[in-house]
């Protein structure tokens, strides 16, 4: 599904990856985590084609997206910070998105199960952080694609909200559809990650399931562990 | 492209500054017309104010429209379009919007007064295409400037350096370069420098067709050869188009290479 190979990207002087080289066959929820500034986002925004690399390859789907955007159509991707234009109704977002992307959407399911029937004609910048969260996840969410990548898809969340996140990751999963999420809540990592990506300086330090990791450095409980690994010497 | 062009012009067509801008130049254009009573009086006043607003409200507009939706542009950039068709719907958008309000706010009273009964729908014309290309040209310098800095301060910064150099100090310069050098012949000197300025360029154009150049002077008389004939409206007209393609291409070459 994903093929990273020897991915370098420097930020003027700033290296922030350093040969990352990652294969992920598909299905399944895979949790990019490590310490900030590790190179999480950028690796992401990689994969989308957001940031252009200084060296290394990245192919989806056996095709490399170096000067394509056409496999784009096959990812679904929550950004970071939820910012839209506010001027429009959240009803136009959505139409907007939907008429860029030309796919069957299943906003309505989405729109209700995240209680949002009561802002589908409110203008976004009338909206709370965590109403616009809701929203930007019904955006990455409503498309069938096979990949979905979702930048900290917990923040601002209310607790029934949240439970309905997990819900539909797992109903994704279910779909046999490969999930990328970054989070720092290690207790939402632990719930529903099959598998740790640990990125330090750069580079994947860790990967494996959770069971693994907890082996590896010899913590009982997952927290621990992941504090651990960024410093093997002390566990 | 058209999609995201046609999102963002919503999305700006009703934000409130649209709306004050539209008013602005419609009272403006009202006020001229109906307390003065000359067509051609009103042009160049309104020409006046045009040469130096749209630059600077294309400027400021354009910077701050793009810092406000960086966010959002990192969504569309993860959705499947190019590139090239993102930043150019969103800037024909913004200088589209502008446009809108120019033409509505200046069109509706001229109609109103009888423009096309009057033999001044020439110069009141020339006058919405010289605006038009300002306002082009201005938004596509706002969006290179924000392009190239991530800070908004700076960005804002450097737009409203740019806007002050080629609506003041470049006059200042070239009135100051002329004096020194009056030994010596100016005549291709300041139309080469006339030309390199989209806002002095505008201005010489408008001034020119309304046939009031005999107050230039000797220069004035060079220009008018020049300006005045076909081959010289021609000539400022491409450089107009020239000054609008070149930050356009620069536009799309950028937002290939960077990352967000």
């Amino acid at each position: 599904m994903i093929q990273i190979e020897n991915l370098h990207k420097k930020f003027r002087r700033n290296e922030v990856l350093s040969g990352v080289e990652l294969g992920i066959k598909g299905g399944g929820i895979f949790a990019i985590l490590g310490p900030n500034g590790s190179g999480k986002t950028t690796l992401i925004k990689s994969i989308l084609g957001m940031v252009v690399p200084n060296k290394g390859s990245i192919s989806i789907g056996a095709k490399s997206i170096k000067n394509n955007w056409k496999y784009r159509r096959n990812i679904d991707y929550l950004p970071q910070i939820a910012n839209f234009p506010g001027n429009l109704k959240v009803k136009e977002l959505i139409r907007m998105i939907k008429d860029l992307r030309q796919r069957p959407s299943t906003e309505e399911k989405l729109v209700s199960l995240f209680a949002l029937d009561p802002f589908l004609d409110k203008k976004l910048n009338t909206l709370s952080g965590g109403t616009k969260q809701k929203v930007n996840l019904v955006l990455a969410f409503m498309f069938d694609s096979p990949l979905m990548i979702l930048d900290e898809p917990t923040s601002g969340l209310d607790p029934v909200a949240m439970i309905r996140l997990k819900e539909l990751i797992r109903e994704e999963k279910q779909k046999g559809k490969t999930l990328l999420i970054t989070s720092h809540i290690m207790q939402f990592v632990e719930e529903m990650a099959d598998e740790i990506i640990y990125l330090l300086e750069g580079r994947i330090y860790f990967r494996g399931t959770m069971e693994e990791l907890k082996t590896k450095t010899q913590q009982p409980d997952f927290e621990h562990a992941i504090a651990a690994i960024a410093s093997p010497a002390d566990a | 492209m058209l999609k995201i062009l046609k999102y963002s012009f919503y999305d700006l067509i009703r934000s409130r500054w649209s709306y004050a801008y539209f008013l602005f130049y419609l009272a403006l254009g009202f006020v001229l017309l109906f307390l003065n009573n000359d067509v051609s009086k009103a042009v160049i006043t309104l020409m006046n104010v045009i040469i130096v607003l749209v630059p600077l409200i294309g400027t400021i507009f354009g910077v701050m429209y793009y810092y406000n939706s960086k966010e959002f542009t990192e969504l569309l950039l993860a959705q499947p379009v190019k590139r090239s068709s993102i930043f150019l719907g969103q800037y024909l958008g913004v200088a589209g919007s502008l446009l809108l309000s120019l033409v509505l706010g200046l069109g509706i009273p001229f109609v109103l007064y009888g423009i096309f009964r009057s033999d001044a729908i020439f110069d009141f014309s020339l006058l919405l295409v010289t605006g038009a290309f300002l306002t082009l040209i201005f938004t596509a310098f706002s969006f290179n400037i924000a392009l190239s800095n991530e800070n908004r301060i700076k960005g804002f910064g450097y737009a409203i350096l740019l806007w002050l150099f080629l609506a003041v100090i470049y006059d200042g310069l070239f009135l100051m370069s002329l004096i020194i050098f009056e030994e010596y012949p100016l005549d291709t000197f300041s139309l080469l420098a006339t030309m390199t300025n989209p806002i002095d360029l505008s201005r010489t154009l408008i001034l020119l067709k309304l046939d009031i150049s005999a107050l230039l002077g000797y220069t004035g008389a060079v220009f008018k050869q020049f300006f005045g004939t076909n081959l010289g409206f021609l000539v400022s007209m491409s450089m107009l188009v020239l000054w609008t393609v070149l930050p356009i291409w620069r536009l799309v070459y950028r937002s290939k290479k960077k990352d967000f």
